[in-house]
């Protein structure tokens, strides 16, 4: 059997009184890229948070590479590209290199310092990315593509196993946007790199994501991108919901 | 001064005083200033008056001095810097709360000691504006071995606070202990501050950790640079400003926040200078 990268059982969380997550069982075996999507306030941020340990499940159990939620520490073989990467303070005095080399912080641990082969670590991490021409440049005079780029850099350069990315393509242009898959699904057949995408683009992401769960407090599908994309419109709308309609009534 | 420096011993301790001070003070402000915690600075810096007037109450009153007013200084410093933190913790979604709280309860505790002392005259005066008279043997000592205390932790700290400071949720979630660090930060800032004050003054030493800075910052690509060109800037203001201050009899404090702000308006219009050279090229 291929080994579980995530595994969540039987998840339910609530904001207070309002339930946002309920029974949802997801199974992300090594290699797959996942494609998370759903209608807007169906959960999927916080669903991230859960498995990343920045909120507590109510209830249900998470398995991260195969050990329990309480005892994983290996939290440098999860890369991570937040759906806020590009609020950060746009007038901080750092450079793309400086910004990458955060990424490994963490790996490198607490009392040890910098050193020259993390320097190389860094600037493979960047040109993977396509940004070395603007590895000494500072990071917020940087078009929103090229600063999610940096930020999917930080995540890499820990050489991760899974990476996780909330809504990434948000903020980039797009033209940009295929070439942002692109190098995605490079890394998941290159580098068998894990992935678990949330996304708004349904359209692109099934030309490369291999497998797509469907979120609106729990999981309405849960199969690989072909049956995803085999499914009717009916049964489609039955899982967004209004929330598709809200779009409808926008006056243009 | 500098001939003055060569005779009194006393002089060379201020004045190297001062250029450690010029070493920390904007190295932590670099950090401040990125996290949008200027304020914080000013807060602790009140906070550290009240336990600088406690500490010369409890020498005027009991006539002892087995409490120094640095020493004091620090420890109200280092407790306003923890109850800022819990205050932060009380009213989550209100980050900012405890910075007027603590700045208001740091002065009026001040204005109590003071008033139960008396007033200090000359003493208060040199807390508040920072002086150039001496430092005694016992607090220079104190200080270099604060500021040596102060310059390691954050070289041994730097990847972890600089990654704090820049993303806290991506610092969390890659198993930085990101509250701890930041407690570490404050209480470092909490120290600064106090050993600053000797020679800024309680009403100034925000600005050695924040002028400098933002005028790095105007001219800097990196985080690296922007610490050494605000170090750069800081000395300069101290070394002119305990120059001049010393020779016009002014408290340093007021010399060196002067040169610091025209080292700022110099960078922003040396940025404006080159940008409008670059449009015309
Ligand atoms: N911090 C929060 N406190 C209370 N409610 C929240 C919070 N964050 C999100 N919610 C609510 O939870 C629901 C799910 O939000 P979210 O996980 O962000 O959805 P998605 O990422 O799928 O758009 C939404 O209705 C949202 O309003
Ligand atoms: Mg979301």
């Amino acid at each position: 059997m291929q080994d579980s990268v995530i595994r969540l059982e039987n998840i339910g969380f609530a904001y207070g009184e309002r339930q946002v997550l309920k029974n949802v069982h997801l199974d992300i075996k090594r290699g797959m890229f996942m494609g998370l999507v759903g209608p807007n306030g169906g959960g999927k941020t916080t669903l991230i948070k859960i498995i990343l340990g920045l909120l507590k499940p109510d209830n249900g159990s998470i398995f991260l590479l195969n050990e329990p939620m309480n005892e994983f520490k290996d939290w440098n073989r999860i890369g991570f590209v937040s759906q806020k990467a590009n609020t950060f303070n746009k007038g901080f005095p750092a450079t793309v290199y400086e910004v990458v080399s955060m990424g490994l912080t963490a790996k490198i641990g607490y009392f040890k310092f910098f050193k020259k082969h993390h320097k190389e670590k860094v600037l493979e991490a960047i040109r993977l990315v396509d940004m070395e021409k603007y590895t000494y440049r500072n990071i917020g005079n940087l078009s929103g593509g090229q600063q999610q780029r940096v930020f999917i850099a930080r995540a890499l350069v820990s050489e991760p196993e899974l990476l996780i990315l909330d809504e990434p393509t948000v903020g980039i242009d797009y033209k940009n946007v295929d070439r942002f898959y692109e190098l995605l699904h490079e890394l998941n057949v290159k580098n068998n790199l894990t992935l678990l995408l949330v996304t708004h683009d349904t359209g692109v992401m099934t030309k490369y994501a291999t497998h797509v769960a469907c979120l609106n407090q729990t999981l309405h599908f849960h199969g690989d991108s072909a049956a995803y994309t085999a499914l009717t419109t009916e049964q489609l709308s039955k899982i967004y919901g209004h929330p598709v309609q809200a779009i409808v009534h926008n006056h243009d | 001064m500098l001939a003055d420096l060569l005779q009194f011993t006393f002089l060379r301790h201020t004045f190297l005083t001062g250029l450690l001070v010029g070493i920390i003070a904007p190295l932590l402000g670099t950090f401040l200033v990125v996290r949008r915690l200027s304020l914080l600075a000013d807060a602790l810096s009140h906070v550290t008056l009240a336990g600088i007037s406690f500490g010369l109450l409890l020498e005027k009153t009991m006539l002892v001095s087995f409490l120094n007013p640095l020493y004091s200084g620090m420890t109200f410093s280092v407790i306003g810097a923890i109850l800022i933190e819990k205050l932060r913790h009380v009213y989550k979604g209100y980050q900012e709360i405890g910075i007027p709280i603590i700045l208001s309860g740091g002065v009026g505790l001040s204005v109590i000691f003071i008033a139960l002392a008396n007033g200090f005259n000359n003493d208060l005066f040199n807390y508040l504006f920072g002086s150039v008279s001496a430092v005694s043997q016992q607090d220079f000592w104190t200080i270099i071995i604060m500021a040596s205390f102060i310059i390691a932790v954050i070289r041994i700290f730097y990847k972890e606070l600089l990654t704090l400071s820049f993303d806290e949720e991506h610092a969390t979630v890659s198993g930085i202990h990101s509250k701890r660090i930041h407690f570490l930060f404050i209480v470092l800032t909490a120290l600064v501050i106090a050993v600053s004050i000797r020679i800024v003054g309680v009403l100034l030493v925000s600005a050695l950790m924040t002028l400098p800075v933002a005028s790095a910052m105007r001219i800097s690509h990196s985080f690296k640079q922007t610490i050494v060109l605000s170090i750069v800037f800081a000395e300069i203001a101290v070394i002119v400003g305990l120059i001049s201050g010393y020779y016009l009899s002014i408290p340093p404090g007021g010399t060196i926040v002067v040169v610091a702000i025209l080292i700022l308006l110099l960078s922003i219009s040396v940025k404006r200078f080159s940008y409008i050279l670059s449009k015309e090229g």
